[in-house]
């Protein structure tokens, strides 16, 4: 059956939070103008979450307050607080945990990701044992953040450990924070930038335990009091934040005959679906971090960016192809963005960092706390990490963009000489305790990349 | 600006996110609405994404005055689901 673009007919979305507002709204903005509906697990709006872990825990917003703005009116139907429990492929519908069926003639799959849980589920129950992904999550961590722990343990240093440490040294409460990597952000930044997160999380303070496991979370009377390391070490700790990385929400697909899994969703350039056999299907779509996308300036590695930026323009793109045709459909083309503040710096980055081989510090220095990191693979630009120097990222897009060559020309340099370029050493995933923000999902010729997490 | 129970998901009011890949922390919005963005640091932005009532003008005009465009002001998504 041909695909002919239509503006009529039933769209359901699954997944009611960035990518499924953005999508709705372009949808409606693009003429769609049939019966449009969101499912959503939580019980709110769209919300955002990038200040859950940043104004939310400094208790400077309220956790309640972090609803997203609309672009326009979507003139949806909103089925919030259930959950999607099954997708079938050849009678087009979907199923909802309540029972529900959800008929459509297109779909776009926007389920996101959750924390992954502390391993041991008993422990996970303890009083004091927290994660952080949702609003009602990060409302929970703050008021007890406000309640002045002794001490908080923050378990895995990526982008969500490394922020709520640095909240947590804000409000001035103690804070260790153990990795099983090398260092904090060495997952996402690589060696240098890594080593870079270690000296300024020890400068504020932190506790910062790095190639140690938490190999058991203690407590007595239902309350957690601490925590046993690798190392043969203990804390004591009242409050535990498990950062260990996101699971992505793909179980309600299993048996549906998509290509979905621990990984994500495998769809093509187009945000269209592919079936378990490889085949794209037509009617099927997905956007934001449960996708799983070739990207051309990566090899057409097959990505997964747990982005902000990312979520609204795949969801556009996902959208805009739902009621197009052939030619007329786009591809998902952006560039990979992504920005953390902590410990009062502001990291930015654009490109993938972890698609690298070597790197060099093109302006700034580590010294100075303002640098600009440009990191190579074979020889061209692949992605920079800006530390308080958000303005140069512009430059360095158009380098990647246009595959230039690495190390790049002293144009961008601020200095006559440029540092030499060191091997970017980004460890394997599996020996970090935080799962990585962005996984390139296939293979590199001279590496291994692939992340496989049993159980997830 | 009302505190407690009625602010939040059934807020009507004026919420705003700042898209911070865009953001180049030229600090305009932290001039004309001081209560609503704030720099944490040299550059990077903090803000209240629920707009205090007292504060939409200001907001409005950060949102123009932004050389990046990057903030977007609006009624809160969803708030007329059921």
């Amino acid at each position: 059956m041909p695909a002919e673009a239509r503006s009529d007919g039933r769209i359901v979305i699954v997944g009611a939070s960035l990518a499924g507002l953005r999508a709705a709204e372009t949808l409606r903005d693009e003429g769609f103008s049939g019966e449009l509906t969101l499912v959503g697990e939580e019980p709110h709006p769209p919300y955002d979450r990038p200040p859950l872990t940043k104004q939310v825990l400094l208790g400077r917003v309220r956790a309640d307050d972090v609803g997203l703005p609309r672009r326009r009116a979507v003139e949806a139907r909103w089925k919030l607080g259930v959950r999607a429990s099954g997708l079938d492929l050849y009678g087009k519908k979907v199923l909802l945990a309540n029972g529900e069926q959800l008929p459509f003639d297109r779909l776009l799959i926007a389920t996101g990701t959750r924390a992954r849980p502390w391993p041991d589920p008993d422990a996970a129950r303890l009083d004091g044992v927290f994660t952080v992904r949702t609003r009602d999550d990060a409302g929970r961590l703050a008021e007890r953040f406000a309640a002045g722990p002794r001490r908080v343990l923050v378990i895995g240093a990526g982008f969500t450990g490394s922020e709520i440490a640095s909240a947590c040294r804000e409000r001035g409460i103690e804070v260790t924070v153990a990795e099983r990597g090398p260092a904090p952000l060495v997952g996402a930044l690589g060696g240098t930038l890594g080593a870079f997160a270690a000296r300024m999380q020890r400068a504020h303070g932190v506790d910062l335990r790095c190639g140690v496991t938490v190999t058991g979370l203690k407590g007595a009377d239902g309350r957690l009091t601490g925590a046993e390391l690798s190392d043969g070490g203990r804390i004591d700790a009242d409050i535990a934040v498990i950062a260990l990385g996101a699971v992505r929400n793909t179980e309600w697909l299993a048996g549906s005959g998509l290509a979905a899994g621990p990984r994500g969703v495998a769809c093509d350039a187009g945000c269209r679906a592919f079936d378990m056999y490889g085949i794209v299907t037509d009617d099927i779509f997905v956007a934001g971090d449960v996708a799983r996308f070739p990207h051309p300036l990566f090899e057409y590695q097959m990505l997964s960016l747990e982005h902000w930026g990312n979520a609204v323009a795949q969801a556009e793109v996902a959208a805009h192809n739902m009621i197009s045709s052939g030619p007329h459909r786009r591809p998902h083309l952006t560039v990979p963005a992504f920005w953390s503040s902590q410990f009062g710096l502001n990291i930015k980055s654009i490109g993938v960092p972890t698609f690298s081989d070597q790197v060099v510090v093109a302006q700034g220095s580590p010294e100075e706390g303002r640098l600009v990191a440009v990191y190579g693979y074979r020889g061209r630009v692949t992605a920079a990490v800006s530390v308080n120097r958000a303005k140069w990222l512009e430059h360095y897009r158009r380098l990647i963009e246009t595959a230039a060559p690495f190390p790049p020309g002293p144009g961008a340099a601020d200095r006559p000489e440029s540092a030499e370029p060191v091997p970017s050493d980004v460890p394997d995933p599996k020996v970090l305790s935080h799962g990585p923000t962005v996984a390139l999902t296939g293979h590199l010729p001279d590496r291994r990349l692939t992340l496989v997490r049993p159980g997830g | 600006m009302t505190g407690g129970a009625e602010r939040g998901a059934d807020r009507a009011g004026m919420q705003i996110v700042v898209d911070l890949n865009r953001c180049q922390g030229y600090a305009q919005c932290a001039f004309l609405a001081p209560q609503v963005f704030q720099l944490h640091g040299e550059e990077a932005l903090t803000y209240a994404p629920a707009v205090p009532d007292d504060q939409l003008e200001r907001v409005r005009g950060a949102a123009t005055a932004c050389p990046v465009q990057a903030i977007l002001a609006g009624e809160q998504a969803g708030a007329d689901a059921g």
